[in-house]
């Protein structure tokens, strides 16, 4: 299936937050190694969407295949944060739980999961929490079997709802300055804890507390990337490489870190204060930091570096 | 006997009875309501400093917190009604008659409010032509201003956000009438003196900073196909082809992604130090690209914009600043500079009729003229040749003495065939029509008219209503360009088609444009984060357009 | 939704080999097209389902128009549309046509 990448610049030189879905998968994998389960053409569709005056996609917003990626053998899912900001209906979910399926028998490398998503579709709300538990069983099942589950964070939807949830339950992650993880979103602790506490519309606050630079900074994710499919294919290979095995050593090693941390900073109030007990030397400077100066910092921080998973 | 001073004795007494409240000059936040009832008198004209992006909004709250019973009736004499409470004045009676100019933000209530009649509108007026009337029928008897700091003198700083200030000082100082200004602090010494303490008599140290909106911020993210392409559109057909050097920019998306292929596309063709090299323009920040490749010479700004002041400092050789190294805008000049030293002037707008005329009035909104006609005219006061001047002239002219000939300022629409929710910008028939209806104003409010209206630039290409030598040719040339609405539908084929064959109608590929390579790759930034590295950090964006 | 199909005659197929291709997201202002070379070489067939309803002349003449200009012969052009301008659909499938060209 031919799809437009971006005209006249090197593929992967491609910003992964502007990109779509299809555009990351095909610039990530090694050229022409991509093929597509459930294409467009099964035109495998939304049920419920109609009953609302919705319009449909005709891949539910989510591309499923396999490639290659430096030759290794991958599985891929990749979801489209502008479709109904990437959120999961009863189709969608269903691609991604048969891709995570299907690779317990295929044994790839690795599964790749390209996160952009704001959790689950109103409108499918009960098959979208189904699939979002069933994505957790199936991925817990398949690192029980040995096969890394990668996810790559960086589009404008983040990974959010369900999609934050799933993302927990990955070997690795990966994640950029524009991509966000959390579970509750900002408007939705807003709205329930007042202003005061969570003030949505400043968005230098969220990224703060949710975005890329602060996951890697306190342990949330594994690698940070700059914003270009060429960075985060680099990530990719790297943690593909160094996946933690999933047993109970490393699920008590968690527990102790997650333990840790909150011990060390649950009383801060906003994440400048928790990478200044970090010993950042100018945590004011964080997110205004290059990739460069960024990647500097964090190899100074030990929460950064562990390898719980 | 005729009395020569009383005015002066009046603005005399007012300063004496506001002195109760000051310590000197000085007066507390606190003691605003009582210093405005001390100073004002019933039926006063007045101007409080709504600008365009500044607010005066500590003595706004003040005036909208008198007593109705010892103020009312006032004339309120300002430029922007932007804030909530210049509205709340007219509600309790504090005041009654209005002149202004733009009212964007409260465009839905002051609609709602001059058809139920609780605001004697005397007219909307262009910026210009307000500060002009400043100076004969409408002159102030007490201006209420907003500057960031002030010496115990009164020396007020104005910094960036300089703005309207000047104008409405200088014709209300020296007529007799009293200026109040609210800072944002007292200060020992000043950084620079905008305006001279002799023609300030209060200053309030307001309770927080003046408030001032991010209105020229474009993300580039959100920058579409069709918005590059009419860009492209734009500079090979109009900015290259008449040689524009000096221009205005109207707000909006589609002069921002101008701005933003000047250095790529602009650059591929071989345009720079020949184009765009003089503007008449507020900070945008989509404009950096271009100033850090060299496309600029200098800038001179209406106000500022929020984020831009640390970049503007370190480029002083581009903008307008002061000894102490901050931006020094001035509205008047700067639409004076609009009107009569700018070869170009290129906007949006929200409908255009079968004659060319625009407008940003629909039904139930009034947003008022703001500055946009004074860039948006032909001068007739103009008398200096320039290229692009004289060939526009030749183009409209036809026949006479060429010695004769005016030029023309190029005035051009660049507008999307559909706008929000696919509503149509061409109409047979302006909403501006019946909101006038409604309302009891005297003219339509229209924003361009037809016959200022130089070029329609759309999705589909461009018109040349210089070329039309008639209204029928008019209509065709802009049905010609009105893509699939119904306008367009409704064209006459063969004739748009001959239009076509002289020039009056040319699609991209007679400009050497194809649609398909309108990519956003083209933009020089692609998102507010691009924009921050091109200023070498120096660019801050509010904070709603940050994603880091 | 409204669903609107509309059968063209071409004068002839469009190149290339591509068997499908498709372009665009569903977005609000934007939309997907699928196309795949499944028809004789001189039909098209194209068929919308938009939210938006009430336009049918304008989609009428947005297709009729990319129809004499790209000749797409052969081609079953399928669109989910999330409310995008005629001139935004005037360009995808432009897009759509070159994909399949290559």
């Amino acid at each position: 299936m031919a799809a437009p990448l971006a005209a006249g610049t090197d593929p992967r030189a491609l910003s992964w937050y502007e990109a779509t879905a299809r555009q990351r998968v095909a610039a990530l994998a090694d050229p022409g190694t991509f093929h597509e389960f459930l294409p467009p053409t099964e035109r495998r569709m939304s049920p419920h969407l109609p009953l609302f005056d919705l319009p449909r996609a005709f891949d539910d917003g989510i591309v499923v295949g396999r490639a290659r990626l430096d030759g290794k053998p991958v599985l891929v899912a990749a979801q489209e944060g502008r479709f109904m900001g990437g959120a999961f209906g009863e189709v969608h979910g269903a691609k991604l739980i048969g891709l995570l399926r299907a690779a317990r028998d295929l044994r790839p490398a690795a599964v790749l999961i390209l996160f952009d998503t704001g959790g689950v579709r109103l409108q499918e709300a009960n098959a979208g929490e189904t699939a979002i538990a069933e994505a957790m069983r199936a991925i817990a099942e398949l690192r029980a079997a040995g096969v890394p589950v990668i996810g790559l964070i960086g589009g404008r939807a983040g990974a959010y709802g369900g999609g934050g949830l799933i993302a927990g339950t990955c070997s690795r992650l990966a994640v950029s300055e524009g991509g966000r993880i959390s579970v509750s979103g900002p408007e939705v602790i807003e709205t329930n804890r007042g202003a005061e506490e969570f003030d949505s519309r400043d968005r230098a606050l969220v990224w703060r507390t949710m975005g890329g630079k602060h996951r890697r900074l306190i342990g949330g994710a594994d690698a940070f990337a700059a914003d270009t499919v060429a960075a985060f294919r680099a990530a990719a290979l790297d943690l593909i490489g160094r996946a933690p095995a999933f047993d109970l050593a490393t699920l008590e090693a968690e527990q102790a870190r997650l333990e840790a941390r909150i011990a060390r900073f649950g009383d801060c109030r906003d994440a400048t204060e928790i990478w200044a007990r970090m010993g950042v030397n100018d945590p004011d400077a964080v997110p205004a930091m290059t990739t460069a100066s960024f990647d500097e910092t964090v190899a100074r921080v030990a929460e950064a570096h562990h390898d719980a998973r | 006997m005729t009395d020569w001073r009383s005015e002066a004795r009046l603005r005399d007494e007012r300063i004496a009875a506001g002195r109760a409240y000051a310590d000197g000059k000085v007066v507390p936040a606190t003691r605003a309501v009582a210093l405005l009832e001390a100073v004002l008198r019933p039926g006063d004209r007045v101007c409080l400093e709504g600008d365009n992006q500044k607010q005066a909004d500590c003595l706004a709250r003040a005036l909208a917190a008198c007593d109705p019973g010892m103020v009312h009736d006032l004339h309120m004499v300002q430029s922007g009604i932007v804030l909530p409470e210049h509205l709340d004045v007219f509600e309790t009676g504090i005041a009654r008659r209005l002149d202004y100019s733009y009212s964007g933000p409260q465009g839905g209530r002051i609609a709602r409010m001059l058809y139920g009649g609780q605001i004697a509108l005397g007219a909307v007026h262009t910026y210009l032509e307000l500060f002009a009337r400043y100076f004969m029928d409408l002159t102030p008897n007490v201006a209420l201003i907003a500057g960031v700091s002030a010496d115990r003198e009164g020396n007020l700083y104005t910094g960036p956000n300089t703005e309207d200030t000047p104008t409405v000082v200088e014709a209300t100082a020296f007529k007799n009438g009293v200026v109040i200004a609210q800072v944002n602090e007292i200060v020992e010494r000043v950084p620079r003196v905008d305006i001279p303490g002799d023609r300030i008599d209060f200053v309030v140290a307001a309770d927080k900073p003046f408030y001032v909106e991010p209105l020229f911020t474009r993300d580039p993210a959100a920058m579409t196909e069709t918005q590059v392409l009419m860009a492209m559109m734009a500079i090979k057909g109009i900015y290259a082809e008449y040689g524009i050097r000096r221009l205005n920019h109207g707000i909006g998306f589609g002069t921002a992604a101008i701005e933003l292929l000047l250095p790529t596309y602009g650059e591929r063709l071989g345009l720079k130090g020949r184009i765009a090299t003089h503007w008449a323009l507020n900070p945008h920040p989509t404009l950096i690209p271009a100033i850090e490749s060299g496309w600029v010479q200098q800038v001179h700004c209406f106000g500022s914009e929020v984020g831009m002041d640390r970049y503007i400092r370190e480029r002083p050789d581009v903008f307008f600043t002061g000894r102490d190294g901050s931006l020094r805008s001035n509205r008047a000049f700067c639409q004076t500079a609009g009107l009569y030293a700018c070869d170009l002037f290129i906007g949006s707008t929200l409908q255009i009729d079968l004659a060319g005329h625009s407008s940003t009035v629909t039904r139930d909104r009034v947003a008022g003229f703001g500055g946009a006609p004074n860039m948006g005219s032909d001068p007739h006061g103009r008398r200096h040749p320039s290229d692009t001047w004289m060939k526009a002239g030749h183009e409209a002219q036809g026949v006479g003495d060429p010695m004769l000939m005016r030029g023309r300022k190029l005035v051009v629409q660049l507008v999307e065939t559909f706008g929000d929710k696919l509503v149509p910008t061409f109409v047979e028939r302006l909403d501006a029509l019946e909101l006038a209806r409604k309302t009891g104003l005297e003219l339509a409010p229209v924003m361009i008219y037809g016959d200022d209206v130089t070029h329609i630039v759309t999705e589909e290409g461009i018109a040349n209503l210089l070329l039309c030598r008639d209204a029928d040719e008019r209509e065709q040339a802009i049905r010609g360009v009105a893509g699939y609405t119904e306008i367009g539908r409704g064209r006459d084929r063969a004739k748009v088609e001959e239009l076509r064959a002289r020039g009056i109608v040319r699609r991209p590929e007679d400009l050497g444009i194809e649609p398909l390579d309108a990519d956003r790759a083209l933009l020089a930034a692609k998102s507010i984060k691009d924009l921050v590295h091109w200023s070498g950090g120096l660019y801050e964006p509010p904070a709603k357009f940050r994603n880091w | 939704m409204e669903s609107l199909t509309f059968r063209h005659t071409t004068e002839k197929p469009l190149g290339g080999t591509a068997p499908s291709a498709i372009t665009g997201v569903v977005a609000s202002g934007n939309l997907e097209i699928l196309l795949e070379r499944v028809l004789p070489p001189d039909a098209c067939e194209v068929a919308i389902e938009t939210p938006i309803a009430g336009y049918g002349p304008v989609w009428e003449a947005v297709v009729a128009d990319f129809v004499a200009r790209a000749q797409p012969g052969g081609l079953r052009i399928s669109i989910n549309d999330g409310g995008a301008r005629p001139d935004t659909v005037s360009l995808r499938l432009l897009q759509g046509a070159r994909l399949m060209e290559a």
